[in-house]
């Protein structure tokens, strides 16, 4: 269970605005996350805060296959991702680095920026406690579960 | 239940004799590829996880092209880890300066993926090879360091569009015009995580760097991957490229499809997608409509950097002047592209018209460099995406469009098509 301040974004946020490719240049993660969402939000940076939680609505992650992207996000202390729909390589990188993420469209719909938000990992219930109501995410499939227990996926193929 | 093109690659590199949508698979794979961007987060997460060799020298291709020639010094250091790991672990396919040309015009060139194969890579628009007949589809990082340690990865397995195409292209309309119009139709998420299946008999109307130029565009709209029934004309492309043994796999008569779009190529007009998603298009009367003055033209990228490209941008700017204070740059994807362009006395037409030509790279097409705009600047690109900041400045703005359109564009200094150019005459 984790719970935290909730940063809402829109429809179809792109990897290049979470990440611009201006700096891709660099795989350091703490650099990465200094210019994490700059191009959509530049305050970002400066009011995230360790175990906030980010809210978005379709698509989430679309464009480039970058990996900076969902590593920005987790650097920059964000616990987990609630949107209607990710694409699909951002949903994999998310995944495969240990980023816990959902899916839930009443929750997208009903949570706001500001709000402050539960999010049970095991149940997939999402409680938003600003407004008092209660949202059912769909749980992660057991294969994908596993990768995340053991902490992504490179971790679930050596323990094989 | 039949299969569809993609169903029936992914059960026989899962070692299955079906598979269904939706059902979750580990696949041999055939081709793991890798950027100066991407790989460097794969070589650190490889080595974080201890691996000590890859799984096969020949299947692994590294590509540095985003950022090469290095364009800072961090992007140096990025290409020179990426070369020092090459060398390591004497990875065959290793392409740099001199060699490398834009990854997803390259691969298919060099016949290093073929009908049939399974590839991934960590580029987004490695969907490009669907037009081989290949599954092809874009990972990150960390894929491509299993990848490149397994030789397999895990597939969800896809349901797929079918899209029936018949009809003949008008005169200036090509695979470009194609996508847009579908991604225009369908949405940015229109395809998500499905298959876009390409079949009808207007595929006899789309050359090769027409179908590579569509499925490349599949992520746009967030398909997992496009792919082409293989006709006579791919047998041909592949003859004397690919010398791997490929297969060729059909889609079942009764495989099973989401949905149905039929598309008929003579309707299809010239087509942009304006600021800021490869969805919001617009046929060019109507943006011709709206006057939009622009400021650079950009003709290349895995999407349209290929030798049809650079012919359609000749034939239209033979003998023409760039507009005043429009900045028209043109990138031949790859090495023999850019050696062709010579030949055929293009770079002379570009030059002439006041073109820059530059070596092979991704460059501007993401913001990299060679071609970043200015605050309120516009481009009309031959690129694939237009996103907020794509190719600079956040507030400036990219409109897609074919090369026809981009050199049109140029020549007018307002965004516009190579029609508008002859009313002119």
């Amino acid at each position: 269970m984790i719970q935290g301040n909730v940063h809402k974004f829109p429809d179809n946020v792109d990897t290049d605005v979470i990440i611009p490719a201006r700096y891709l240049n660099t795989a350091n993660h703490a650099e990465l996350a200094q210019h994490c969402m700059e191009d959509i939000d530049p305050d970002f940076v400066r009011k995230k805060q360790p175990g906030d939680i980010i809210v978005a609505g379709w698509n989430f992650g679309c464009g480039s296959s970058r990996e900076h992207a969902p590593i920005a996000i987790k650097e920059s202390g964000i616990a987990c991702i609630i949107a209607k729909t990710y694409a699909r390589i951002f949903y994999r990188n998310a995944i495969n680095i240990g980023l816990p993420i959902f899916e839930c469209e009443a929750a997208s719909d009903g949570i706001a920026d500001g709000d402050v938000i539960q999010v049970d990992f095991h149940t997939g219930v999402i409680t938003n406690l600003s407004k008092q109501e209660t949202y059912q995410a769909q749980p992660l499939p057991d294969f994908i579960q596993k990768i995340v227990d053991q902490g992504g996926l490179l971790q679930s193929l050596q323990k094989k | 239940m039949g299969m569809t093109m993609t169903q029936k690659i992914l059960a026989a590199h899962a070692g299955l004799p079906s598979v269904e949508a939706g059902q979750l698979i580990m696949a041999k794979l055939d081709m793991v590829l890798g950027n100066d961007i991407t790989s460097p987060v794969a070589i650190n997460e490889f080595e974080r996880a201890g691996f000590c060799s890859v799984f096969d020298q020949n299947k692994i291709s590294l590509v540095m092209d985003h950022f090469v020639p290095n364009k800072d010094i961090k992007a140096a250091q990025q290409a020179k880890q990426s070369r020092d790991f090459a060398n390591q672990h004497g990875i065959v396919h290793f392409y740099d300066v001199g060699n490398m040309g834009v990854e997803h015009a390259l691969l298919p060139e060099k016949g290093l993926v073929a009908a049939g194969d399974c590839v991934i890579g960590a580029d987004s628009h490695t969907c490009t090879y669907g037009a081989l007949g290949a599954f092809s589809t874009g990972v990150g990082s960390t894929d491509m360091a299993a990848g490149m340690a397994t030789g397999t990865c895990w597939f969800k397995v896809p349901s797929a569009i079918r899209f029936y195409l018949t009809g003949q292209l008008s005169p200036y309309v090509s695979g470009k015009d194609v996508i847009l119009h579908i991604i225009g139709k369908i949405g940015v998420d229109g395809a998500l995580y499905k298959s876009m299946e390409f079949d009808g008999p207007g595929l006899a109307a789309l050359s090769m760097d027409d179908r590579l130029c569509m499925a490349n565009m599949a992520i746009e709209a967030g398909a997992k991957n496009g792919i082409f029934r293989v006709d006579d004309l791919t047998r041909a492309y592949m003859e004397g490229r690919v010398h791997h043994p490929y297969t060729v796999y059909e889609p079942d008569p009764d495989a099973e499809y989401e949905q149905t779009i039929h598309v008929d190529l003579s309707q299809i007009r010239p087509t942009v997608a304006f600021p800021h998603l490869p969805e919001n298009t617009k046929t060019i009367d109507e943006a011709e409509a709206l006057k939009i003055k622009i400021d650079q033209i950009v003709v290349g990228s895995c999407t349209n950097g290929r030798l049809s490209d650079m012919a359609t941008a000749a034939e239209i700017l033979k003998g023409r002047k760039v507009a005043k204070n429009v900045r028209a740059i043109i990138i031949p994807a790859t090495p023999w592209i850019y050696k062709e362009c010579i030949r055929l006395g293009y770079i002379d037409i570009f030059m002439d018209a006041g073109c820059v030509v530059s070596t092979p790279t991704c460059g501007p097409c993401l913001g990299g460099y060679m071609g970043i705009l200015a605050e309120g600047e516009r481009c009309v690109a031959t690129t694939n995406r237009n996103f907020v900041g794509r190719m600079g400045h956040p507030k400036s703005e990219v409109y897609l469009a074919s090369p026809a359109v981009a050199a049109a564009s140029a020549v007018t200094g307002f965004l516009s098509g190579p029609q508008q150019l002859e009313r002119r005459k």
